[in-house]
């Protein structure tokens, strides 16, 4: 389980995070929510390594992760995709795959034996085929529409066989069918594999529709946190985010 | 998932087959070294010519020092600006072994090696955490500094005027380095050695986790590649191999000079590379030849070498953007894929 604890970040007089505590169950799924600038990004940031945070401490499964290099902290199987896909643009699908296999095996270093190696096969496969990517194995990265470079990236960090999943907004970018199209792809991923999945989401019916539980972010802090009925029904939320009634009319 | 189905059906991909594949790729790599090597050996029983030998020996020294740069440059994406200080460093290391100690040639090389190693090892570590532009010009600092204590230190190195007086030669294992023609055959053999082990290091693993640091370092540290140790050993990698070109430069001209370390040396491995092209692995040893075939017909012609020079340089970086074998290796694809296309 994956255990945030008191985590602080401040550039200049700025609180990114502010005393943020938070804790994700083993296999559940989160949606974080909050206006822009609401601190999302630094959130994850601070997570996987790429911020020192100022104080805290970020537990998975009682091992502090908080300070430690990026490098570490996905080797102790926390790991992310981003809001810009980020991934390799010169390498076909297939050997991102093998690629990350072979890391993830701790054999990148390797040097007297050829690319790629028996072993990281069968999981890079498996990858490929549960993204649906499989059948544009030979495709190079770059030459890939939006969506399936959101999915690639998805695929980088799943293919490790992380505990815990962050997606910096999977759906960024994409026009609603395709969106609704990766979310289910999400959900068909979270329920699959048993892992802990934290998203970032800034479409609310999708948010409300298929997150159990959800956090609402605002100014570095913790505004809510509970379940989507819950959230709409919140007050302080109603007037941070969601702005209208429109939402909480729903509920009803 | 018919597609996939059939791609299944098509080329069933057992877990040997991937390894049994690469391993071919491997056996074929060292088939075409062996053949090289063999056309390089019988040259001098087909001609006379000794400038065409002299050739073949510096584009040997400079082959693999441009290769060296290219592992940098082309596969990891760190444009250095100072890999010609190895070049010079092994060039000097290695006369200055063999005139003071007169130790075994072989040990001499380890030696020049295991200096190079630590001095890059050292330059390395403070330079590979800079980006881009950084990067290039604190190496291109380290080379300036190497090349003032060579100029400065004339007691050791013999200062501008170059270290001077020969390297002796003596036998070993049979090889006589005074000989000319075993002097070709040592040159040939490393030239092709070298060669084998960088393409070695670039389809290994860590040739990839290479390609993917330079496509995108950030992502690679977030599937948990430590990328400073990666660059780190790249760059010490290439360091040897540079070495090595200039040990073979300092045998051929008996000596070593200031020269071998000077910026010029690394700007000719960046012109190398880029006449050649970055992205096909024999890409600067083609450039290699290119350059010292222009150079040799150019300085007999004119006197302006640089002038021509500078104009076949911005016909490659203005006009086809790209190397000449990149150049190759898309014109051959284009019809490949024609050709199926047609086939279709």
């Amino acid at each position: 389980m994956l255990d945030v604890q008191q985590l602080s970040k401040s550039f200049g007089g700025v609180k990114a995070a502010d005393h943020i505590s938070l804790s994700f169950a083993d296999g559940s799924l989160t949606a974080v929510i909050g206006p822009n600038g609401a601190g999302k990004s630094t959130f994850f940031n601070l997570i996987t390594g790429a911020l020192k945070p100022d104080s805290g401490r970020v537990l998975l499964n009682g091992v502090d992760m908080a300070g430690r290099s990026p490098p570490d902290i996905a080797r102790h199987g926390i790991g992310r995709a981003f809001q810009v896909a980020s991934i390799f643009p010169s390498l076909t699908v297939h050997e991102t795959m093998l690629a990350a296999v072979c890391a993830d095996q701790r054999r990148a270093s390797v040097l007297h034996r050829r690319f790629p190696l028996a072993e990281t096969r069968d999981r890079a496969e498996h990858a490929m085929e549960m993204l649906g990517l499989a059948g544009k194995r030979d495709r190079t990265s770059a030459t890939l529409s939006h969506g399936d470079q959101k999915l690639l990236d998805i695929a980088l960090a799943l293919v490790l066989d992380p505990k815990v999943l962050l997606l910096d907004e999977p759906t960024a970018g994409m026009g609603t069918e395709e969106r609704w199209r990766m979310i289910d792809k999400v959900h068909e991923l979270w329920e699959q594999q048993k892992i802990t999945v934290v998203f970032i989401e800034h479409d609310m019916d999708i948010v409300f529709k298929i997150a159990p539980s959800i956090v609402v972010l605002c100014y570095g802090r913790i505004l809510a946190t509970g379940t989507p009925d819950a959230i709409r029904r919140n007050a302080a939320v109603i007037e941070a985010y969601l702005g209208t009634e429109h939402h909480a009319g729903q509920a009803t | 998932m018919t597609e996939l189905q059939a791609e299944r059906a098509g080329k069933p991909l057992g877990v040997p087959r991937i390894e049994a594949k690469s391993q071919r790729s491997r056996y074929l790599d060292v088939l075409i070294a062996i053949a090289a090597f063999a056309v390089l050996a019988t040259l001098p029983f087909l001609f006379s010519s000794k400038a065409l030998l002299d050739f073949v020996i510096r584009c040997a020294a400079f082959g693999l020092f441009a290769t060296s740069l290219n592992l940098l440059v082309g596969y990891t994406g760190m444009i250095s600006f100072g890999h010609g200080m190895f070049f010079g460093l092994g060039a000097y290391s290695f006369a200055l072994i063999m005139q003071r100690t007169g130790v075994p040639i072989p040990v001499a090389f380890i030696c020049t090696l295991l200096i190079t190693t630590v001095i890059a090892a050292v330059i390395g570590a403070i330079c590979v955490r800079l980006k881009e532009i950084y990067f290039a010009f604190v190496t291109l600092a380290f080379q300036m500094l190497i090349h003032s204590m060579i100029l400065s230190w004339v007691s050791l190195t013999g200062g501008d005027q170059g270290l001077r007086g020969g390297i002796p030669r003596p036998v070993f294992l049979g090889v006589d380095l005074s000989n000319y023609l075993h002097l070709y055959v040592v040159s040939c053999a490393l030239l092709v050695i070298g060669l084998l082990l960088m393409r070695q290091i670039a389809q290994s693993p860590f040739g990839y986790t290479l390609r993917m640091i330079r496509d995108n370092a950030v992502r690679a540290s977030f599937i948990g590649i430590d990328v400073w140790r990666a660059k780190l050993t790249i760059f010490v990698l290439a360091a040897l191999f540079a070495s090595t070109g200039g040990i073979i430069m300092s045998l051929f001209v008996s000596g070593a000079y200031p020269e071998f370390a000077f910026w010029t040396i690394s700007g000719e491995g960046i012109f190398i590379n880029m006449l050649g092209g970055v992205t096909t692995f024999l890409g600067p040893m083609v450039g290699t030849v290119l350059l010292l075939i222009m150079n040799d017909t150019v300085t007999r012609l004119t006197e302006y070498y640089g002038i021509v020079l500078g104009i076949v340089i911005l016909f490659f970086a203005i006009g086809l953007r790209k190397g000449l074998m990149d150049f190759v290796v898309e014109w051959y694809e284009v019809r490949r894929d024609g050709a199926k296309e047609r086939a279709r």
